[in-house]
């Protein structure tokens, strides 16, 4: 049987959802739409329900695409989703405005449910409820009281969900009330208003407020965190004190996944047979799920601060105080939690777009997130700075190579709020932008609710992104493992003979076998193939081979490097890699890593969107690979400009 | 006397009067600000833009630009602010 869980939001429709539900969830589409669906299921008494969890919504009528699926469902008996019974969430505390929703649903004729919840919150702030009163004004409907927070009421409402009355026409909450159009404005003001008249006189009588309080210790909060200074230094510290965690403290769990892979993709190569099957296993398939794992510890980081700030109220305030500063440049208030996530990484930034109901502003938000310097990109920027910024202090006190690596991150989100500023002249939309935030009031965060956001966001990224993730990874690893088979046995065969002349040991044999493999491969032959292209950059072919096996992952272009000059990536220094890199020459002589060409790279690394995994989340986000493409296009665009400038202006 | 909301200094009480013709009226009426409504603006964001109100049971933010839709009647009782 199908139930929609209606509400308005804050009303805790999700603590319902998951005392309901609890770990039986699991996140679907709406046809035609782009907005999630989140259904659970729950048996009982034999009979297996399933719940349908909508956007929180003040109306039926929709402004947004997110509202647009309650419409759609609730206004269509034929829709797939139309449901048997809807649950409605009523919020206690605030019962006025909470009863539109419900009357509106009443008045389809759904048999209806009214889980009149935070009845204990109303109480302590003076605010008793009649529920007889309430019965007697919708007579149809089973009112259950419940306190999701504390657990209470689960099967007192499956008891009502069970019972609740079917295909029985009753009489209207308002005479003569009929469904809107989406579009015809007036017949909904008119509708607001008259149910609201209804809904006063009715509040009226079952309301009863003992205790009113002046100023409440919420607005006093408010004062402080809104403060024109505090403000901004609480919410600073609160930031400092979560990219503490996601840069010291999920490195912890990630080395250990990188070293686990690793370790595990040896064994299994042990194990097996040597041959290709071995190969693709322990160096295609292992180190792509590897890849995805690895942003596991920061994902799950991030949305448990996030949803932890969101649970207790706080985000609501950071949207309040940032929303003036962003919408110049195209975005929202709400676009400031995805853009600082993705400097520790941009896909859980993307996941967080969530929040933003205008698709405008949420786009943009998206496209320029993976703008923002990522961690991903801190290996590549330590060993090119290493590499050709010198050591050196300036005036005392900066250190040159830090003032560069801060210039780089400066340059990114520079970038991202350059490009949002583009993107508000270009992108034309009909919905107009605005902000209509509820404020809800602080409380305590639910663990259950901020586990179940941490254990859905995960779910999404391992099976949605890591599907596309590890499809790549695989396809790389044949395009750098594979090559036109003479002319690749050819060069091994001439390395090993070489190798034997000069008596090299065994290990820089096969170091020196897996380079010259690595060039004859088809990324190899790739990476000459592009070589005029980015000459101009000052990148010789074996960067470009870098660059090509780095769309993985911006990270593994140290890796790929490594491979190339055959040494061993030591992870740490890149001590010898550096040395290598350092000597090298090109053909007329001149050394291939020079300052021009080391920080063309650097810039083309600060713009270019190297990551697979993030390009697979925005598609998911978007629901189409357009975005992703112009993405990765312009990205692109400003990467090889950038590149050329600095390369030409520092020749 | 009769102002926008967007005019209205924090901690003045007032009633909503109207609400401007557009595809947000429906809307904001839907959010409480129905005519006659008792509200109070309790506080701006730093730049004066959005600003939170009152509507009796919950707060509500929203920017300079909504609340120009909204012509309020003030009510007698305004604390002094300055």
């Amino acid at each position: 049987m199908k139930i929609a869980l209606l509400g308005n939001p804050n009303t805790g429709k999700s603590s319902i959802f998951n005392l309901l539900t609890g770990m039986r969830q699991h996140v679907g589409n709406f046809p035609g739409v782009t907005v999630d669906k989140k259904i659970g299921a729950v048996t009982y008494n034999g009979k297996t329900y399933s719940i349908i969890d909508f956007p929180g919504t003040y109306s039926v009528y929709p402004r947004s695409k997110d509202e647009q699926v309650v419409y759609e469902v609730v206004s269509n008996p034929n829709h797939e989703d139309y449901p048997s019974v809807a649950l409605v969430v009523v919020d206690a505390t605030n019962i006025e405005r909470n009863l539109l929703l419900f009357s509106q649903i009443y008045d389809l004729n759904i048999p209806c449910v009214l889980a009149l919840n935070m009845r204990d919150l109303a109480k302590t702030k003076g605010i008793e409820i009649d529920l007889i009163g309430l019965q007697t004004a919708f007579p149809a409907a089973k009112i259950v009281e419940t306190n999701a927070r504390a657990g209470f009421g689960k099967d007192r409402l499956l008891n009502a969900l069970e019972s609740a009355e079917r295909n029985s026409v009753h009489s209207p909450f308002l005479q003569n009330a009929k469904l809107a159009a989406v579009e015809d404005y007036k017949a909904q003001e008119t509708e607001a208003a008259e149910r609201f008249e209804k809904i006063q006189l009715l509040v009226q009588q079952i309301k009863k407020v003992t205790a009113v309080k002046k100023q409440s210790f919420d607005t006093k909060l408010d004062r402080i965190l809104v403060h024109p200074i505090f403000g901004y230094v609480i919410f600073s510290a609160v930031l400092l004190i979560i990219f503490q965690f996601i840069f010291a403290v999920a490195t912890i769990p990630m080395d250990l996944i990188d070293g686990s892979f690793s370790t595990f993709s040896s064994y299994v190569a042990s194990l097996l047979p040597e041959g290709i099957f071995s190969d693709l296993i322990a160096q295609g398939i292992i180190p792509g799920i590897g890849g995805v794992v690895v942003f596991v510890p920061q994902i799950a980081l991030l949305f448990f601060f996030i949803s932890l700030l969101e649970e207790s109220g706080y985000l609501a305030r950071v949207v309040f105080i940032m929303d003036r500063i962003m919408r110049p440049l195209g975005l929202n208030g709400k676009s400031v939690v995805p853009l600082l996530s993705s400097v520790a990484c941009a896909i859980p930034g993307v996941m967080a777009t969530r929040t933003i109901s205008d698709w405008k502003e949420r786009l943009t938000t998206i496209l320029v997130a993976p703008l923002m310097s990522c961690s991903a990109r801190i290996p590549v920027y330590t060993l090119l700075i290493a590499l050709v910024i010198p050591n050196k202090t300036l005036f005392h006190f900066f250190n040159l190579q830090g003032l560069v690596l801060f210039a780089l991150y400066a340059l990114g989100l520079f970038a991202a709020l350059l490009v949002a500023f583009i993107l508000k002249q270009t992108i034309k939309t009909k919905e107009k932008g605005y902000l209509l935030l509820e404020l809800p009031s602080f409380k305590p965060p639910q663990w259950k609710n901020v586990g179940m956001v941490v254990w859905e966001k995960l779910r999404v990224f391992v099976t949605d992104a890591g599907k596309v993730i590890l499809a790549i990874s695989i396809i790389l690893w044949a395009m750098a493992t594979f090559g036109p088979s003479d002319q690749m046995q050819l060069a091994e065969k001439q390395t090993r003979v070489m190798a034997q002349k000069k008596a090299l040991s065994a290990e820089v044999t096969e170091q020196k076998v897996a380079a010259i493999r690595l060039e004859n491969s088809y990324i190899g032959i790739l990476g000459k193939t592009i070589e005029p292209v980015i000459r101009p950059l000052g990148y010789d072919w074996k960067i470009g081979i870098s660059l090509i096996t780095s769309f993985a992952a911006r990270e593994v272009f140290v890796g790929s490097l490594a491979t190339i000059y055959a040494v061993q990536d030591d992870g740490g220094e890149n001590k010898r890699l550096i040395d290598r890199l350092r000597e090298d020459k090109r053909a007329d002589g001149r050394p291939t890593y020079t300052l021009a060409s080391g920080v063309s790279l650097m810039i083309f690394y600060v713009f270019a969107m190297q990551c697979m995994a993030t390009l697979a989340v925005v598609k998911r986000e978007t629901k189409s690979w357009k975005w992703p493409l112009i993405q990765i296009g312009f990205m692109a665009a400003l990467a090889y400009t950038g590149a050329w400038i600095a390369y030409t202006l520092l020749a | 006397m009769q102002k926008l909301l967007s005019k209205i200094r924090p901690g003045q009480h007032v009633t909503v009067a109207s609400i401007q013709d557009s595809f947000l009226k429906p809307k904001l009426m839907e959010m409480g600000l129905i005519i006659g409504k008792e509200i109070e603006v309790l506080f701006c964001a730093p730049l004066g833009d959005p600003i939170a109100i009152d509507v009796q049971g919950y707060v509500l933010s929203l920017r300079l630009e909504e609340a120009a839709l909204i012509q309020v009647n003030i009510a007698g009782k305004s604390k002094d602010f300055s």
